[in-house]
């Protein structure tokens, strides 16, 4: 058996632990730059605000009571949900991390000892104490079965936020299959659910009364496994270690529109750099470097130019000045003056996980000298938390950076943003 | 039945020598060395349920909680009548002693401030203060 355990409205929940006085009130949080919303606590639900509402809309209507709005503090969200994970580890054998506020649990061997449900309640009963985090457990014998049940435990208040769909019970997980819609199934992307309406599956029973090798055959491999998952056949195991990425991408968009090469270097220059220290922090080697550049595609009064410039290497690398070097190369061309910028960012691909490789007589860039104890007193110095180090092409005090007007103090990571506790 | 977690156990730094070792007589002081000392081992109890204030003001000092004071607070920890606890009051927390009888109330430790008597329904206790860290040349100031 698996287990889901996801936190309710968790980002807005984060910015009232400190700030007593959001009890009860309607708080928001926006993406990076404030662009718009992407989590809402359950008041701003009632108010109807959507998830993906921009900003602008909503700072210009007029609700009934007082929204508290806050710009994305990763900082603080990173730092909670360890706490939450660490809680969920101390009663569950085995996790995997699923996502910022999500862990997938192992629950083999649990019912020789408890009820699924009794687990449940005490696992929420745990973290609420722990953290004042309510969380949805949702249980099955599939991951994708754990999804669906952690959905309806959501769905339908009298679950209590605990529901679990057991081979014992087969006419209870047909049930929840057959109101689920096959858009809000694990695995099914809108575009696949559009595809699958328009031969007549809508609900999630629908899917998995299909014949998985029709499914392979017109769509996926992973879906396919959906289908099986949700007839009960595990196909997606836990994974404690994280698989090795195949990919890294570093973008952003602008808080300011850029318009001159030299800031879209520095831009360019820090991606690259943060990109680099992902990928020595995966261990991977890469040797495919890509850069892209782009106007916003919303604006009406200018013409849209993006363009992207892909660079190969001979000899894989995870050296930052050769990703920089290689994205400076590739920036040069696709630059075009008279525009303004919404959006750059650097791509990594074509992965080894060493940087051995067969020596080109030809190779125009040899492996430089001492590179990886450099690297290594680089990352060491900037994750150490005391200091920073940059490279000096991504500027002293760049304007284009994030906008984030409306953040949160860092509480539980910065000893000069702790909270403040009146004693007068 | 009900499954209680158990203490985790933290990671502890151990001292790795990197001098050479020499293959004749061995340094005296390495049979000395146990381990080195976590302070989080000494001042937590519940990691992940466990914050830091800073305190601000003066109506505690009779309870040797200074202005500016690092607080250590444990939100898991269940308040009881005669704990020190962090409360919500409005924006802010503030900082006072549980007193849970004869009727509930906030008892700052000093003769200057009033007792507070909070609405038992509205009353938010965010935790209970388990160690007070003095910056000690900052108290001594402070006492003289």
């Amino acid at each position: 058996m698996f287990g889901l355990a996801d936190v309710n409205s968790f980002y807005a929940s984060c910015e009232k632990v400190f700030r007593p006085d959001l009890k009860g009130w309607p708080v928001v949080v926006l993406s990076n730059n404030d662009g718009c919303c992407i989590a809402r606590s359950p008041e701003a639900k009632r108010l109807g605000i959507k998830k993906g509402d921009p900003w602008f809309k909503i700072r210009e209507q007029t609700f009934a009571e007082k929204i508290h709005v806050f710009s994305s503090n990763y900082e603080l969200y990173a730092s909670m949900s360890n706490r939450v994970m660490s809680c969920l580890e101390e009663m569950a054998p085995r996790v995997e991390q699923y996502s910022i506020d999500e862990m997938f649990l192992d629950l083999r061997g649990l019912e020789t000892a408890i009820s699924y449900e009794t687990f449940g309640a005490q696992l929420r009963a745990h973290v609420q104490t722990c953290t004042r985090r309510t969380i949805g457990v949702g249980m099955g014998p599939t991951k994708t079965l754990a999804k669906s049940a952690q959905w309806a435990s959501k769905e339908w208040p009298a679950f209590r936020g605990v529901l679990a769909l057991t081979p014992g019970n087969p006419a209870r997980t047909e049930k929840l299959l057959s109101l689920q819609p096959v858009q809000e199934l694990w695995g099914v992307g809108s575009r696949i659910a559009r595809t699958l309406n328009t031969m007549g599956i809508t609900t999630a029973l629908q899917l998995a009364r299909t014949n998985p090798a029709f499914i392979r055959k017109n769509f996926s491999v992973v879906l396919e496994r959906t289908v099986r998952e949700l007839n009960g056949e595990s196909c997606i195991p836990l994974e404690e270690a994280p698989p090795a990425k195949q990919q890294i991408v570093c973008s952003r968009v602008f808080g300011e529109r850029i318009v001159t090469l030299e800031d879209m270097r520095q831009a360019v220059c820090q991606y690259a750099e943060r990109a680099a220290e992902k990928l020595r922090g995966e261990r991977q080697y890469c040797r495919h470097i890509s850069v892209f550049i782009k106007t916003s595609p919303y604006s009406a009064s200018e013409p849209y130019y993006g363009n992207v410039a892909v660079e190969k290497l001979l000899t894989a690398t995870q050296d930052t000045r050769d990703i920089i070097a290689a994205a400076m190369r590739g920036l040069e061309p696709i630059w075009r003056g008279g525009h303004r910028y919404a959006k750059a960012g650097i791509m990594l691909n074509d992965f080894t996980a060493t940087g051995l490789a067969q020596l080109n007589l030809f190779d125009e860039q040899p492996p430089r000298p001492h590179s990886q104890e450099l690297m290594n007193v680089l990352d060491g110095i900037n994750q150490s938390g005391l200091g920073q180090v940059w490279f000096a092409g991504r500027g002293i005090a760049p304007q284009w950076k994030m906008k984030r007007e409306m953040l949160s103090p860092a509480y539980t990571t910065r000893l000069k943003e702790i909270p403040l506790a009146r004693i007068g | 039945m009900m499954l209680t977690p158990t203490e985790s156990a933290q990671a502890l730094a151990l001292p790795l020598f990197l001098e050479m070792v020499p293959c004749g007589f061995p340094p005296p002081a390495q049979d000395y060395v146990e381990k080195e000392l976590d302070l989080n081992e000494y001042c937590i109890r519940h990691r992940s349920a466990t914050y830091y204030l800073r305190a601000h003001g003066d109506s505690m000092r009779d309870g040797f909680l200074f202005n500016g004071d690092l607080l250590v607070v444990d939100s898991a920890m269940k308040p009881e009548h005669g704990d020190i606890v962090v409360a919500g009051m409005g924006a802010e927390f503030t900082v006072k002693r549980l007193q849970t009888r004869p009727k509930l109330c906030l008892q700052p430790m000093n003769p200057a401030f009033p007792p507070i008597y909070p609405d038992p329904d509205e009353l938010q206790i965010f935790g209970v203060v388990t160690h007070i860290i003095h910056r000690t040349r900052e108290v001594i100031k402070f006492l003289d």
